[in-house]
């Protein structure tokens, strides 16, 4: 077992080996992510000030489409994928996935994916231009011809999600070393147990979806045409049923990150483990049933309207105790503010705002102004560019000296920081005030009513890119040099991968450790 | 030093975007103007509550960040290893994790009581005085008073050189239409909501009406408008290129201003039907076809002709061939390709005949045809 | 390896989402559309309206004069349809437990054979359930030769046990033109007009006979 990689292109073509694929999957969702960024960057430079400058209103639809779904299912997804491949393994006493082959073919099929999809912007036509949510009949009967393709795509990233998906969850119930309880598990290993089930159960739904509106564009069934006996609506119904669990997706394994860096830097174990996975299991079940907080406006009958908003409400209960539970680990401990702990702090604050601005959203009748203007847009962003990117910067910051064996370059970590998180709040927080004066989502152009803060916004947007930049640097001078990290790496680490060597041996935990 | 900054940084951001919004609110309340800071108070009972429900919310959530934040950057400040905390070791508390469970759905049930009876508010639209359809395009709307014989189609009257950079731009830039829905003040209007093609949302923010416009299906919602006023809104679901040109305009009007242009609209209605039979020449149907060409079509076939999201005028086989064939694609829309879409309803025939005249005759399609209002309305007539 | 907790081999836990998943996607295609019709049945969602009542059964509801309700017609053309539609009148007052006729008109003003299909709608939707129509022309698709002008015939009852707050009942119909599909799917003039069912919302089995029909 003790042979080390293949050397060449065939070592990350052939291998099996959890950290080859991981690393594979985070430098792929991190040039998806550069790529989802430019797309941001022709929106906010379109959107500098008003009147029609850069780009035309139809290849502008086609930006925030391939924004949202480049973001979602290029940048999130296969970071977290990445991450786990990684983590999990080590953080169970595993000496690798259980499905090592399938690992392989499921990192794989990503990039045809996107490349099929990216290169319907180049396709008569055009792209996807119907946003990433794609409502009937814009994206059937109305759209344009590369929508086939789109379609293709999101099967094979759909087939991609389940493959990692399995087998993580075959890893976490079969590989864990002796002693490794279910109720042992560090809580990232938990949320992703979690969210691998929310995969299994709603990426099928997703590819249904898209199935039947591949059938009705060209094998003349009418799921969503009115004329035929469908309903466009119904395929808002069937979306979101898959699109709400898929928001918690990329959210809860950010949650296990977190988890796992703040009793780090507050050197004081994390408050209230079971809770966090009971908050988390409640959290994935309750995703199941607010999927029509999406439709407030669609036109539902009063109950319904009800129900989706008392449950949507209900969702604040256990996200509260997981942020109350950060804090209180935060309280009385004695913190260090290193980088990673640094985007984790942001995490919980940003994050925490953009709780409250979903829980005004949840309120129906406040909803029918909030819906689809730019208060939306202002509120998912500060849940996933905190949530979900600062969680995944923060894990990398805390972890690639574990990967690579050296230190990273601290305060340029700290500068990266803070550009970030200005950036971030510059670019998004204004958005909340366009969306509440009444400027409306996916639009190119805007009354000058709307123009000093879509300026901000701009200019805050190149500052968060150029960021990403500095990230992208920071991470490769460590790979290639630096201060050789201890295997401890922090101040009295927990878990188990703190207790192989900087950097990880290719193999690790080849005889399972012992775990009390 | 860079830490004094980054602190700073952390001090000064986070509350003080909290502030500006809580001064905006103030000073919104103050002046009762527009505030480009926060939702408008509207003028219906329905929006004055919706805007009480949001402040409510949003007093809540600033309330209980207050709290959580408070208590976090205190540790930040004071447990800090470099000031010499020592971590305590304690990881749980039942009562405690009870009481951050109960304390936070005793707080939903105090916002969700508000919200229901907001809402059953919002979906009361019974007994209503004034019907009006309002039907979504691609990318406009109509609006039809039922039992009224008035309807009629509202566009984006911003012109092209303004979205351009060409000129500089007004002050409703954006959201200002030829022809805006007008109802009377005090009367409960209510609004039943379709679509021609896709879903649409019709959106005004001071009246806090938002629903979806949706093919094959209607909806309801009501406003009872208490100021007399210009509101204005948008289409607020992405429904194709043009999702950010079609704004609504609403002028609310007194009762008998409102009867009386009731009774205007369908006496031009009637001087319209009158032109039909009427003959023109040649330069009166290109000057008028100028600018039906302008708000029509210019959008996807180019201010020459040339061309663009929709195929060229200038020279094309179908503007200089058969003239029926070129009446039938205006009229009733491409058969193979669903951007071109059918005028029927939306140009009158005095305008059809205009646009059809100038195209065959402009760009250098110098034809010499000349179509009559009498001519599109034999045709539309199965003639 | 023998590891903590292991209660299933891997490949039974790999058998087991896999049937997962399988599930989940037939769920999406063949189990939520009739779900959510039966959602729509039940609630009145987006105006879908009450069952069709056999004539027999519509008379035994007797009348309830004490109430008059206004039933509005409403009439939309979607996208690229040219007929001429509408009701011919705008609405009328019925007491509850009435049946009513009224008529509708279309004419195709195109050169050419047309198939047509109207869908209802109802608002407010809590009315929809108590909204009957005993014949309705939406029920089927409609052919029109070129030029050719026909009166649609809607009877409907509305339910003596509406709620006492609707007031007003708004029915509308969109055109929708069905020409080609009718045709692909080989509907003909002849058989549209014995009324061959409209709703080509797939079923399993036509699901199974429409692949197998690619094949």
């Amino acid at each position: 077992m003790a042979h080390g990689p293949a050397k060449g292109f065939t070592r990350w073509l052939y291998t099996t080996n959890h950290k080859d694929i991981g690393s594979m999957y985070l430098w792929f969702s991190f040039a998806m992510f550069l790529l989802g960024g430019v797309f941001a960057l022709v929106i906010r430079a379109e959107l500098f000030e008003p009147g029609l400058q850069i780009v035309e209103p139809e290849f502008f639809n086609q930006m925030t489409t391939m924004h949202g779904l480049v973001m979602v299912f290029g940048a999130v997804m296969p970071a977290f994928v990445g991450l786990a491949n990684w983590m999990i393994p080590m953080m169970v006493g595993a000496p690798d996935m259980a499905l090592p082959r399938m690992n392989n073919w499921s990192f794989w099929i990503l990039p045809f994916a996107f490349l099929i999809m990216v290169s319907t912007l180049f396709m008569e036509g055009g792209g996807p231009n119907f946003g990433w949510t794609f409502y009937a009949p814009l994206s059937t009967t109305y759209a344009p011809p590369s929508v086939t393709f789109f379609i293709f795509a999101v099967h094979i990233m759909g087939a991609s999600s389940i493959m990692g998906a399995i087998n993580i969850i075959a890893t976490i119930f079969n590989m864990r070393a002796p002693g490794m309880t279910l109720m042992k598990m560090p809580l990232f290993v938990w949320t992703w147990l979690i969210t691998a089930y929310l995969l299994i159960a709603v990426m099928p739904v997703l590819a249904g979806v898209v199935t039947m509106m591949l059938m009705d564009i060209h094998f003349g069934t009418s799921f969503f045409d009115a004329a035929g006996g469908g309903d466009p609506v119904l395929f808002q119904h069937v979306f979101w049923f898959f699109g709400h669990p898929e928001v918690y997706i990329m959210i809860l394994p950010a949650f296990g990150i977190v988890s796992a860096i703040i009793p780090t830097f507050a050197r004081k174990p994390l408050f209230g483990y079971s809770s966090m996975v009971y908050a988390t299991a409640s959290i994935a079940f309750l995703s199941f049933i607010v999927w029509a907080h999406h439709m407030f406006t669609v036109g539902m009958p009063i109950a319904g309207e009800l129900f989706f908003m008392y449950a949507t409400m209900l969702i604040a209960v256990p996200t509260g105790v997981k942020v109350f539970n950060w804090v209180t680990t935060m309280f009385r401990g004695s913190m260090t503010f290193e980088t990673p702990m640094l985007f984790s702090i942001a995490f919980v604050i940003l994050f925490t705002i953009g709780g409250f601005s979903g829980l005004m959203l949840a309120i129906a009748p406040a909803d029918f102004q909030y819906h689809d203007t730019y208060f939306v847009v202002a509120h998912f962003h500060y849940v996933l560019v905190p949530g979900a990117i600062f969680s995944i910067t923060a894990g990398v910051y805390y972890w690639l000296p574990k990967w690579c064996g050296n230190m990273y370059n601290e305060t340029m970590g700290k500068t990266q920081f803070w550009l970030a998180f200005v950036g971030l709040n510059v670019t998004f927080f204004p958005m909340h005030f366009v969306g509440l004066a009444g400027m409306q989502r996916r639009v190119p152009d805007y009354n000058q009513f709307f123009a000093d803060f879509n300026m901000i916004s701009s200019c805050g947007a190149f500052l968060f890119g150029a960021a990403q930049i500095m990230l992208l640097y920071n991470v490769i001078a460590t790979i290639r040099g630096g201060k050789k990290a201890t295997a401890e790496v922090w101040d009295n680490p927990e878990g188990l991968e703190w207790t192989v060597a900087s950097p990880a041996p290719y193999h690790t935990f080849a005889t399972p450790p012992e775990v009390k | 030093m860079v830490n004094i900054i980054n602190r700073l940084i952390a001090w000064l951001s986070i509350p003080a975007l909290w502030l500006s919004l809580l001064l905006s609110s103030n000073q919104a309340l103050a002046e009762g103007g527009r505030s480009t800071l926060n939702m408008p108070e509207g003028v219906t009972p329905v929006s004055i509550d919706v805007y009480g429900l949001h402040m409510e919310m949003f007093w809540w959530c600033v309330g209980i960040g207050v709290v959580v934040f408070s208590v976090m950057f205190y540790s930040m400040i004071v447990h800090r290893k470099a000031n010499g905390a020592k971590a305590a070791n304690f990881h749980e508390s039942t009562s405690l994790e009870i009481v951050w469970t109960v304390v936070p759905i005793i707080i939903l049930v105090a916002m969700a009581w508000p919200a229901t009876t907001s809402l059953i508010k919002l979906y009361d639209t019974s007994e209503s005085d004034v019907d009006i359809v309002i039907t979504g395009y691609q990318w406009y709307w109509k609006y039809e008073y039922l039992d009224e014989e008035v309807s009629f189609f509202s566009r984006l009257s911003t012109p092209q050189e303004q979205i351009r950079n060409q000129a500089p731009k007004g002050e409703h830039y954006l959201l200002e239409v030829d022809e805006p829905l007008v109802i009377p003040v005090n009367k409960k209007v209510r609004f039943l909501v379709t679509s021609n093609d896709v879903i649409h949302a019709w959106w005004v923010p001071d009246l806090a009406v938002k629903r979806d416009a949706i093919p094959g299906y209607i909806n309801e919602s009501w406003a009872r408008v208490e100021r007399p006023g210009t509101y204005r809104g948008v289409c607020a679901e992405l429904c194709g290129k043009d999702h950010g040109f079609m704004p609504v305009v609403v002028k609310a009007v007194p009762e008998d201003e409102y009867t009386a242009w009731l009774a205007d609209r369908r006496e031009q209605a009637e001087k319209i039907k009158a032109l039909t039979s009427k003959t023109f020449t040649l330069d009166e149907l290109m000057v008028q076809g100028e600018q039906v060409y302008a708000k029509a079509c210019l959008a996807c076939h180019g201010a020459n002709g040339e061309g663009g999201v929709g195929k060229a005028i200038a020279g094309s086989p179908i503007a200089t061939g058969d003239i029926a064939a070129h009446l039938d694609i205006v009229i009733n829309g491409s058969k193979v390709n669903p951007a071109m879409a059918a005028y029927k309803e939306t140009l009158s025939e005095v305008d059809t005949a205009a646009v059809l005249t100038y195209q065959r005759n402009a760009f250098g399609n110098n034809t010499g045809d000349v179509v009559q209002p009498i001519d599109i309305l034999n045709f539309k007539q199965g003639k | 390896m023998k590891t903590a907790g292991q209660k299933n081999s891997t490949p039974v836990i790999c058998a087991k989402l896999g049937i997962t998943v399988v599930m989940m996607f037939v769920f999406a295609i063949f189990i939520m559309p009739p779900l959510y019709d039966l959602f729509c049945d039940v609630t009145g969602l987006n105006g879908k309206t009450g069952d069709a009542l056999s004539k027999d059964k519509a008379n035994s509801f007797g009348v309830d004069t004490s109430r008059t309700i206004k039933v509005q017609f409403l009439a939309t053309n979607n996208e690229n349809m040219p007929w001429e539609f509408g009701p011919k009148i705008t609405s009328v007052a019925v007491h509850p437990g009435e049946p009513t006729v009224i008529n509708y008109m279309a004419t195709n003003t195109t050169a050419s054979d047309m198939v047509a299909q109207a869908i209802p709608s109802v608002v407010p939707f809590k009315a929809a359930n108590y909204f009957h129509k005993t014949e309705c022309f939406c029920f089927n698709n409609q052919p029109l030769a070129a030029g050719e002008t026909t009166d649609l015939g809607l009877s409907f009852i509305v339910d003596i046990d509406i709620p006492k707050h609707i007031k007003t009942i708004t029915l509308s119909y969109t055109l929708f033109d069905i020409t080609e599909t009718a045709k692909a799917t080989g509907v003909t003039k002849l058989e549209a007009d014995k009324g061959l069912s409209s709703t080509k919302r797939l079923s399993a089995p036509s699901f199974l006979s429409t692949l197998a029909a690619l094949n």
